[in-house]
């Protein structure tokens, strides 16, 4: 049932895990930074890379899964002016020009300030594939807010880690109707720490058979995390390494290409 | 009753977990083993016997006849300021270490505003033998430098905060984003009635000590067991909650918070969530906050560095929309004033946190002779370098 409304209407995220469901490579940026208006040069210098889909961050003041590379980011983006209003502004322009699918990754408080239901309807209308909340618990989706989500073709994207137990993998497997974020460490982002047992992990996600593939993230930063990555999971998403790119180089083109010399080792 | 949460960690719309599932296996841990622990026999002697002998309780509830010959009240102090280290911050303190020990975990982590919380994390650990982490923002470390030499003397290591308003509010998440990286070993140890269930329960359930004892005290001293009214300042609000707590909803006693109103609730320099805040999230938690229109948290001002908080806890959040509970601004120079009429009337140099409570006797209505007990959270050695800086302006 979920699956097929979801898929009734196209969405590029939904068309991108048709064809390819390996090796993926995703980059989070945080929107509005280093620039107000970064966010459209940025998209266009991911999809010119081939990077197969963004993850677009929607700033926030106490960002509680991040390390300071994404905090400083996300500081600079909010006095920049950043908000969820211009954020859609920017996306609805991006639309036209861009295929590359692009998911929202922030935190629930400004989402609840702008309203989840007027969220949804304002990022279907920017062609938003789906969104991440780390924030949101999985009980208050499942009861108040899928639907929402469901009817506007967004995909509800869920975290999980290595501390997370079978079932409750189980449960946001049958929540989920794209792909699962798994976080290969119990770490915030940026933290580039070898898990203890974190092979362990995707050995165990393995033997679960879950219906939906997962995709690693967090501390992926050159080529043999992202490898790492591929050999575990669908794909990777790298974030901090990227803002950390945006920081040294000014052109987000000439950023992104350098971030896939260090992804690819070239 | 309001004073308790419903299985999600709600009072009424507010509270619950809202939190990264980073966290979640951490707090689902908290949550399915405190009830227990908390209600376990064993550990409650343990806990009273620590709070009797360690902690200095009961803590006197004190007839006030100056300050209450002047007021035209019965004002009783509950000396909270005469507990170990100076607050009443020991109780929830002492109560969460033995969780932590009964549950297994290694090592505490803790984030702190005024450095009271901090303090008492860092004397119980010293206690029980456990490594201690404190958090605190660099602003704070400024304005409370005695309470950092008494953590780091305690053996705790603090970690300087740099981040966003480099007070509570940062080193709140500087702690939290802590043990997500540390997260089978640590314990975390909020010092508040705020974060994500079952924290507020936790923090609310170890305060209530202090009305348990103020009902057998009062009654000793006047043959009642209820006051007409309880007063106590608020920031993420432990000291309300363990003061209000067993007069909630009891028909016969008015519960009034005291919030920093800082420099004025119009002013912009402000900490009073509950007049001028609305309705979000913040450290996990549904409540009301200092937000922007965008959903930011906003920074907030108060000459306490324990109230300058931009949440408060949702225990409050509800009480204050059932009416069950009021909350009043103070500004800061009526606190400093309180804390000045406190001092020359009773010999009792209240901190400045404390001292927002006692400024509500100029702000709040009662009958002549009424009993008044004002929850007197803290004592105001750590601000001497405040009252000081006043002291010069008014001479």
């Amino acid at each position: 049932m979920k699956k097929n409304s979801i898929k009734k209407v196209y969405n590029p995220l939904t068309a991108l895990l048709e064809k390819k469901r390996s090796r993926l490579l995703s980059v989070f940026f945080t929107a509005g930074f280093p620039e107000l208006e970064s966010t459209g040069q940025i998209i266009e210098a991911l999809e010119g890379n081939g990077i197969d889909f963004a993850e677009v961050g929607m700033p926030y003041s106490d960002p509680l899964a991040d390390g300071p590379v994404i905090q400083q980011a996300s500081m600079k983006a909010i006095g920049n002016g950043m908000g969820l209003k211009k954020l859609f502004s920017q996306l609805e322009d991006a639309r036209e020009k861009f295929t590359i699918p692009l998911v929202l990754m922030g935190y629930l408080n400004p989402v609840f300030q702008y309203g989840v239901e007027k969220f949804c309807k304002d990022a279907r209308s920017a062609g938003i594939s789906g969104v991440i909340l780390p924030d949101m618990p999985l009980e208050q989706y499942e009861r108040n807010y899928r639907q929402l989500f469901e009817e506007n073709n967004l995909h509800f994207i869920f975290l999980i880690t290595p501390t997370t137990p079978a079932d409750r993998i189980k449960k946001i497997d049958s929540l989920t109707t794209a792909f699962i974020y798994a976080v290969s460490s119990s770490s915030i982002t940026g933290v580039r720490k070898e898990e203890k047992g974190g092979g362990n992990f995707f050995e165990r996600l393995k033997q679960m058979k879950l219906n939906n593939i997962y995709i690693a993230g967090f501390g992926i930063h050159n080529s043999g995390t992202l490898e790492k990555a591929w050999a575990n999971s669908a794909g990777a998403i790298t974030g901090s390494a990227f803002i950390n790119k945006l920081n040294g180089y000014n052109d987000p083109d000439i950023a992104v290409k350098a971030l896939l010399n260090d992804l690819y080792n070239r | 009753m309001e004073i308790y949460p419903d299985i999600g960690g709600f009072y009424g719309r507010f509270g619950g977990a809202y939190i990264p599932e980073l966290l979640w296996a951490n707090v689902e841990e908290l949550r399915e083993k405190y009830d227990s622990i908390l209600s376990c026999s064993s550990y409650r002697e343990e806990l009273e016997g620590l709070l009797r002998d360690f902690v200095g309780r009961p803590t006197p509830l004190y007839f006030a006849a100056a300050l209450s010959r002047e007021s035209g009240a019965k004002i009783y102090l509950k000396r909270e300021d005469l507990c170990h280290t100076g607050s009443h911050k020991l109780n929830n303190v002492t109560g969460q270490a033995l969780l932590a020990v009964r549950m297994g975990k290694k090592q505490i982590i803790a984030e702190t505003g005024a450095g009271q919380h901090g303090v008492a994390t860092a004397t119980v650990c010293a206690l029980l033998k456990l490594p201690c982490t404190v958090f605190m923002g660099s602003r704070d470390m400024e304005r409370q430098m005695p309470n950092v030499t008494r953590m780091r003397m305690l053996g705790a290591r603090v970690i300087e905060v740099e981040s966003g308003s480099r007070t509570l509010k940062d080193a709140t998440n500087e702690a939290i984003r802590h043990w997500i990286n540390n997260p089978a070993e640590s314990y975390y140890l909020i010092g508040s009635t705020i974060g994500p269930h079952p924290y507020p329960d936790i923090v609310t359930r170890l305060q209530s000590v202090i009305s348990r004892e103020t009902i057998t005290q009062l009654e000793k001293a006047e043959g009642r067991k209820e006051p007409d009214h309880v007063l106590a300042c608020v920031g993420g609000g432990s000291n309300a909650a363990g003061s209000f707590y067993h007069f909630t909803g009891n028909g016969k006693t008015i519960l009034t918070g005291a919030e920093a109103a800082g420099e004025g609730t119009d002013s912009g320099k402000t900490a009073a969530t509950i007049c001028t805040g609305s309705e979000g999230i913040i450290h996990g938690s549904r409540t009301l906050l200092m937000q922007t229109g965008d959903g930011q948290v906003r920074e907030t001002h108060s000459l306490s560095a324990g109230l300058d908080y931009p949440g408060i806890g949702p225990l409050h959040a509800r009480l204050n929309e059932k009416g069950l509970a009021r909350y009043i601004p103070v500004k800061d120079h009526e606190a400093v004033e309180a804390a000045f009429r406190l001092t020359k009337l009773e010999g009792i140099i209240p901190a400045l946190e404390s001292a927002h409570a006692i400024a509500l006797l100029k702000k709040i209505s009662f009958n002549p002779g009424s009993i008044i007990v004002i929850c007197l959270s803290g004592r105001g050695d750590k601000d001497m370098e405040t009252f000081e800086k006043y002291f010069e302006k008014q001479t």
